[in-house]
């Protein structure tokens, strides 16, 4: 432990190198067609922000109508359409795709020691067909919009609704085809890139997470892909196998539209864990405690994650019986969880713990994603579920894990790998303002969520009683907080480009393969395959390595 | 550092020309592309699994709530068609083995024969699969579309007063509504095979005039050999859908 290094490089000598990934092909074309994983990143990283936005415009719209209790801002059945544009925009657009694409797709090959992904065009089809249906939501959005909610229940979704149910539908199919490929490459690049001595328990925990997210997109997508298949058809051509008046069960959808959508929580969570890993033994200099603990609570997580999806179905008629057992095989979801919170907490034990913006992002998730667990628990809990599903209890829940969770590990790794992607800093003051402000927007927006949901206000309404306001006020100005928290790292991030300090190889002195290459990468990665010899956050090694380090190459 | 870059750059050319044409650039070894595609294809078919399981799932159900309608309405299927389309499909597979093996043995002409028949048997299959759809049409067996219960209702009756389907019994009403889910899910699940064979036969094409320009045939087998892999797992669809949905029960 003695070998842990407090000071960080000293950067003013640092240059940024001549070739690398971003400039080694010039012109539109070079980007359009490539097979880098890294610029399909960059692709990705460009497509999920705008889709981000398009999201928390609806989301504004959604706050802004519920400042008063009338619905007096838009009529109810357009606030049913901007709800279900931000659930469909958030969840299939965004936090599905987010982590995985970008980062995942990015750093996937480079932390494991090999030039690329192993099927680089399909790695490309992915993006095309997640801006096909990134293309088919908008267009589904401004031609009249849907309004089922991202769940496109039956038989509100197949026979009472007049809105776009099937573009919408084909969206999310052909986002789901983008998202299985992508699984599909990760584990075929895990199992067979691995650099010589990159053995399964050398690879950095931020492989492990993948892995198991990519076993969720494989094996869930398809069948929600089928689910949404037969609700097109029978929305189309009348063919009624959820249809109860032709001998079809409508909670035959649920068990399998949540079959894949419970999984999906995962898919979207698992990838900012695997972040969290990271950050938090690079900013602790130590090695994560019980490495192999959190590596397999990822796998745990992936396969108890298939078997508590009824846990969504406990008031729509499912017998006592089978309630009882998802009931129990919800909570057992939270050993692995918590496995992970303490983990990580323990590897602060003892560092040497410097506070920089990722490390307070990485804080956030822990804090937030605890709060959103433990609810998580109660809301496993049969008789509680009963009195709060269908409220902004449910509402509050599943943001403090989606966003408080999801979104702030996606935002610890764009400050943390951003060296790596553009090798440039980013600027670190304004950045812990940003990460100080969505830490308070966020809690003033869906803290009070808890307490409307608890009292009794349902959700999916546009309005609602008028002693539910001050809460619903305070809520809508912690949304207003929470925005421009957003839209702070967007414009200082874009500002960096150009004017960030460089950043060289490894500003964090952090250990993973990633950072003992130039900053931004070469097209192949490494000029030489690298032979490792030593585990993931191994700091010692990494103290003897820096001496001999060559800040830029080429 | 120039030179540096100059350096790497000409091991890059001399380690390419060790390696086989059509090996990528980011793959080490030969073999580790053939394990990588192999393993791609593998989880692809995983995921196919899934896909199909949604729907065998929903059978599964209500097979069980709707026994009578399901045995009832299976016997409108014709075994005859059926044992022929799986007759049909397993020698096309068997045309697809003995194309993986002639890409393996690198023998251009027969690997594009073999493709070829693979090609022929599944058309052959899709023409069966023509003529049984049809034949749903004109008896009004088409669900959504064009569906009426009368046969269930009222079987139809040869000349000599026996029913024209062997065993068929007339059921009431309420049973016989509940047939159409059993032609939903016929047609769900035969329509997605057969679009499977479609796009494979699509691919079979490309394949076909690749292989006649000998690209397959000087070691590059892995594409033929995962295509191949598709294929049998298009046929093993099939090999559960057959019995399941025109066999079992009919002497119940």
């Amino acid at each position: 432990m003695s070998a842990t290094i407090v000071s960080l490089p000293d950067q003013s000598t640092a240059r940024l190198p001549k070739v690398n990934y971003l400039n080694n092909e010039h012109g539109l074309l070079s980007w359009l067609l490539t097979g880098d994983h890294k610029r399909i990143a960059v692709l990705y990283l460009i497509s999920t922000t705008f889709f981000f936005f398009v999201g928390g415009a609806a989301a504004a719209l959604i706050r802004m109508e519920l400042l008063t209790p009338q619905s007096d801002l838009m009529a109810p059945d357009t606030y049913n359409k901007v709800f279900s544009a931000h659930g469909l925009v958030m969840v299939f657009l965004f936090l599905v795709p987010v982590v995985p694409a970008v980062f995942g797709n990015f750093l996937i090959p480079i932390m494991i020691g090999a030039k690329d992904l192993a099927f680089p065009k399909i790695n490309l089809l992915s993006w095309y067909l997640y801006m096909i249906a990134g293309t088919l939501m908008l267009a589904t959005l401004i031609f009249g919009g849907v309004d089922t909610g991202w769940t496109f229940t039956t038989p509100l979704s197949t026979h009472y609704v007049n809105t776009n149910v099937v573009s919408a539908g084909m969206a999310v199919f052909v986002a789901g085809f983008s998202s299985i490929f992508t699984g599909l490459n990760f584990i075929v690049t895990i199992h067979r890139m691995r650099a010589p001595g990159m053995t399964w328990f050398r690879m950095p925990l931020f492989v492990w997470a993948h892995y198991a997210a990519s076993i969720q997109m494989v094996l869930g997508t398809p069948v929600v892909a089928i689910a949404i298949i037969l609700v097109i058809l029978e929305r189309t051509i009348g063919i009624g196998v959820f249809d109860p008046t032709k001998g079809g069960d409508p909670l035959l959808f649920q068990h399998l539209f949540w079959f894949y959508s419970h999984p999906a929580v995962y898919i979207m969570i698992l990838p900012p864990m695997g972040v969290i890993s990271e950050v938090m033994s690079t900013f602790s200099r130590k090695r994560v405690f019980g490495y192999t603990a959190v590596a397999f609570s990822s796998v745990a997580i992936a396969v108890f994650g298939f078997f508590v999806w009824a846990h969504h179905m406990f008031i729509m008629g499912i017998s006592s019986y089978s309630a009882l057992v998802f009931s129990l095989l919800t909570m057992l979801v939270a050993v692995p969880s918590a496995i992970k919170i303490f983990n990580w907490s323990f590897t602060m034990y003892k560092g040497s713990i410097t506070f920089e913006t990722p490390l307070l992002y990485a804080f956030g998730f822990i804090g937030l994603f605890t709060v959103g667990g433990l609810t998580g628990v109660f809301l496993g809990t049969m008789g509680a579920d009963i009195h709060l599903t269908e409220t902004y209890f449910i509402v509050a829940h599943f943001h403090f894990v989606m966003v408080g969770g999801g979104l702030m590990g996606y935002l610890a790794a764009i400050h943390f790998w951003w060296p790596k992607m553009t090798g440039r800093m980013y600027p670190e003051t304004f950045s812990k303002l940003a990460a100080v402000t969505v830490f308070i927007g966020f809690n003033l927006t869906f803290l009070p969520q808890f307490i409307l949901g608890y009292m009794g206000m349902p959700r999916r309404y546009a309005a609602y009683p008028p002693e539910f306001q001050v809460l619903n006020v305070l809520s809508t100005a912690g949304a207003t907080v929470l925005g421009l928290g957003y839209l702070l790292p967007m414009i200082y991030l874009v500002w960096s480009l150009k004017y960030g300090k460089i950043a060289g190889n490894n500003p964090w002195q952090a250990t993973g393969l990633e950072w003992q290459i130039q900053s931004p990468p070469l097209t192949e990665n490494f000029l030489v395959t690298p032979i490792v010899d030593h585990d993931a956050y191994d700091y010692e090694w990494l103290a003897h390595q820096t001496p001999r380090e060559v800040t830029t190459v080429g | 550092m120039d030179s540096q870059t100059l350096t790497t750059s000409t091991a890059v050319a001399v380690e390419h020309h060790s390696h086989p044409s059509y090996q990528k650039h980011h793959f080490e070894t030969e073999g580790q592309q053939r394990e990588a595609a192999s393993l791609g294809m593998w989880v692809f078919l995983l995921t196919e699994i899934m896909f199909f399981g949604g729907m065998f799932f929903a059978y599964l159900l209500y097979r069980n709530w709707y026994n009578a309608a399901f045995v009832e309405a299976s016997r409108q299927l014709s075994i005859p068609l059926g044992t022929a389309n799986t007759a049909i499909l397993i020698t096309s597979g068997f045309a697809m083995a003995l194309a993986v093996w002639s890409a393996e043995v690198r023998k251009k002409n027969l690997l594009v024969l073999f493709l070829i028949l693979t090609n022929i048997f599944g058309l052959a299959f899709l023409c069966v699969k023509y003529v049984e759809y049809k034949e749903k049409w004109e008896h009004r067996h088409i669900p959504g579309i064009r569906y009426s219960i009368e046969e269930f209702v009222h079987p139809l009756l040869k000349s000599n007063g026996t029913t024209e389907l062997e065993g068929a019994k007339a059921l009431p009403v309420d049973t016989a509504k509940q047939t159409e889910m059993f032609f939903f899910l016929y047609f769900a699940m035969t329509g997605m095979h057969a679009l499977h064979m479609i796009i494979g036969i699509g691919l079979l094409c490309m394949y076909t005039v690749l292989a006649a320009r000998g690209k397959y045939t000087n070691g590059y087998v892995a594409p033929i050999e995962n295509f191949g892999l598709y294929w049998h797992f298009v046929d093993i669809v099939w090999i559960f859908l057959f019995p399941l949905l025109y066999l079992i029960n009919r002497h119940g």
